[in-house]
């Protein structure tokens, strides 16, 4: 210690040392570990370590049937559940040919755009305290627990739903939905105003996100950073888009593109989609069509030998599903292609040179869910 | 000059942005009836969980202390974590041949994961969802639990 008081300034500041930002750091929303190698107050370079909650899903679906792995990627990335369940649902369809009903597809696109628009709450909650304003997180959570409610109301759980099967969906919707969502969307409509008054617009925000962690097209392109974070590069990756699945090709919206490549295109992206999500919601809800809220299902799914892969636009962006079947009604290999995996790895690449307190801002941009990394 | 004139107007500019935001604080600060905040020990008499709420697993019974399960054992298959344990007994019945009705329903609610499988698939209608959700206890052994109630029999009829 004493060596290094005496050495002089400009000594000490091409020593290069290592701190480590996590497991249990505020702003790495989870148990994510970053060993930062710094030069004074600039990252060198980082090196994440992962596994702090690996649990194992992948290996943990292979002795579960179809239906009873659904709940287990609820777990992957929390914050989209409905959207992970829809994946395996998807997949399971796709295999053995079964068109669902309608109602089914209505249902399970505004689901989706619910659990998108609160996870985008949340993440916009917790960008506004990383960056030192805890009153944007009081205003996400608050204006999040309506959607909470309209899911407790139906499903019966606020977070980890498990709401889709097979085939359909686990309970009909709850008489109140529509009425609820359109209350949500009429507060949430002035509600995000607000957020635009407070963060969008601050100039303590934008001094440090514009030209913060810039993530050209190409690297975004080769890292195979999805989803907004992508989006914010100008790459158009939206799945909604280009392979539509359940309504998303018969509704109206926009896939939004930022090109500026920092941490505040990355952010626009997110607000705007908010509002596109609301979008899509308010075309579907007053037309959902009765009918049966589940298709005929055989008790025991088996998926005809094979390998199937399907996937969706998750909140955070591109996931996955790779199955391989042997004809059994459990599968033989299932492996997950997580957005937030492929998100943390341009970390590196584009906090390099920045200060470290612009790595909070690049990592909360990146909206990376640690579960949904480890698995 | 230019230089000179852009480093005020952003410091306005800057001024304006945060006077903005703390306008939308302030105007909350000023309008309590906007607060959404539960109280929540305080609530408790009053609190109604949703319907369908997922507290816990339970066996519904009437007002006979009458169930309708008939220990098939199809929510224990389903269960993906074991937390179900069905434990059949065999009587004789009325025509005289063995009857196969349940002794004990074991629900684990440490293992639940309230994916609903069970309630679902339940042929007989047999297990809802119960309201309780403050499970905290002591004694890990407290969340063992069995569900159908002590004296309790079948509804006639169900099997």
């Amino acid at each position: 210690m004493k060596e290094i008081i005496n050495l002089p300034v400009s000594k000490i500041e091409e020593e290069e040392y290592h701190i480590n930002m996590g497991p249990q750091h505020p702003s790495t929303h989870g148990v994510l570990r970053l060993v930062v190698s710094l030069q004074g107050e600039m990252v060198k370079s980082l090196k994440p370590h992962c596994g702090y909650i690996h649990r194992g899903i992948e290996k943990m679906c292979e002795k579960d049937t179809y239906p009873q792995l659904i709940h287990l990627t609820d777990r992957i990335d929390y914050l989209s559940a409905h959207i992970n369940n829809h994946a395996v649902c998807l997949l399971v369809e796709k295999a053995l040919e079964i068109e669902v009903p309608e109602r089914v597809k209505y249902i399970r696109t505004i689901m989706d755009e619910l659990a998108r628009i609160q996870s985008h709450q949340l993440w916009w909650s917790s960008f506004g305290m990383d960056l030192g304003g805890l009153t944007c997180f009081f205003y996400g959570l608050r204006d999040r627990e309506m959607i909470l409610d309209i899911w407790e109301e139906t499903t019966g759980s606020r977070f980890l739903q498990s709401y889709n099967c097979p085939g359909g969906v686990m309970q009909d919707l709850h008489p109140n939905f529509q009425k609820r969502v359109h209350a949500f969307i009429k507060t949430f409509k002035k509600k995000i105003k607000d957020y635009d008054r407070i963060l969008s617009g601050n100039v303590i925000f934008e001094q440090r996100s514009q030209g913060v962690g810039m993530l050209s097209k190409e690297d975004a392109i080769s890292y195979g950073v999805t989803g907004p974070s992508g989006r914010g590069s100008g790459w158009s990756c939206d799945i909604r888009k280009n392979e539509p699945y359940s309504m998303y090709g018969q509704v109206q919206f926009n896939e939004v593109l930022r090109y500026g490549c920092d941490t505040y295109s990355r952010y626009m992206v997110r607000m705007q989609e908010m509002h596109e999500s609301m979008n899509i919601i308010e075309q579907l809800i007053d037309n959902i069509p009765a009918g049966d809220y589940s298709a005929k299902m055989k008790a025991v799914i088996k998926l005809p030998a094979g390998e199937y892969y399907q996937k969706v636009e998750s909140a955070r962006g591109e996931l996955g599903l790779y199955v391989v079947s042997d004809g059994n009604k459990t599968p033989y290999r299932m492996k997950f292609r997580t957005p937030s995996f492929s998100n943390l790895s341009v970390l590196d690449h584009i906090s390099r040179g920045m200060k470290i307190a612009d790595l909070v801002a690049i990592g909360a941009s990146l909206d990376l869910v640690i579960p949904d990394i480890d698995r | 000059m230019n230089s000179f004139l852009k480093y005020f107007t952003d410091i306005f500019h800057g001024v304006k942005s945060l006077l903005t935001g703390m306008s939308v604080t302030g105007r909350y600060f000023f309008s309590p009836g906007q607060i959404v905040t539960q109280q929540y020990p305080e609530n408790r008499k009053t609190l109604q969980m949703f319907e369908r709420f997922k507290g816990e697993v339970i066996m519904l019974h009437d007002s006979n202390n009458q169930h309708s399960c008939n220990g098939c054992g199809i929510c224990e298959n389903n269960c993906p974590n074991g937390s179900i344990e069905v434990i059949a007994a065999r009587v004789p019945g009325e025509d005289g041949k063995p009857k196969r009705i349940i002794d004990r329903h074991i629900y684990h609610l440490g293992m639940c994961t309230f994916c609903g499988l069970c309630v679902k698939n339940c042929p007989s209608n047999a297990l809802g969802y119960g309201q309780k959700f403050e499970h905290a206890v002591f004694d890990r052994a407290r969340l063992t639990k069995v569900l159908n109630q002590p004296g309790s029999s079948i509804i006639k009829g169900v099997e």
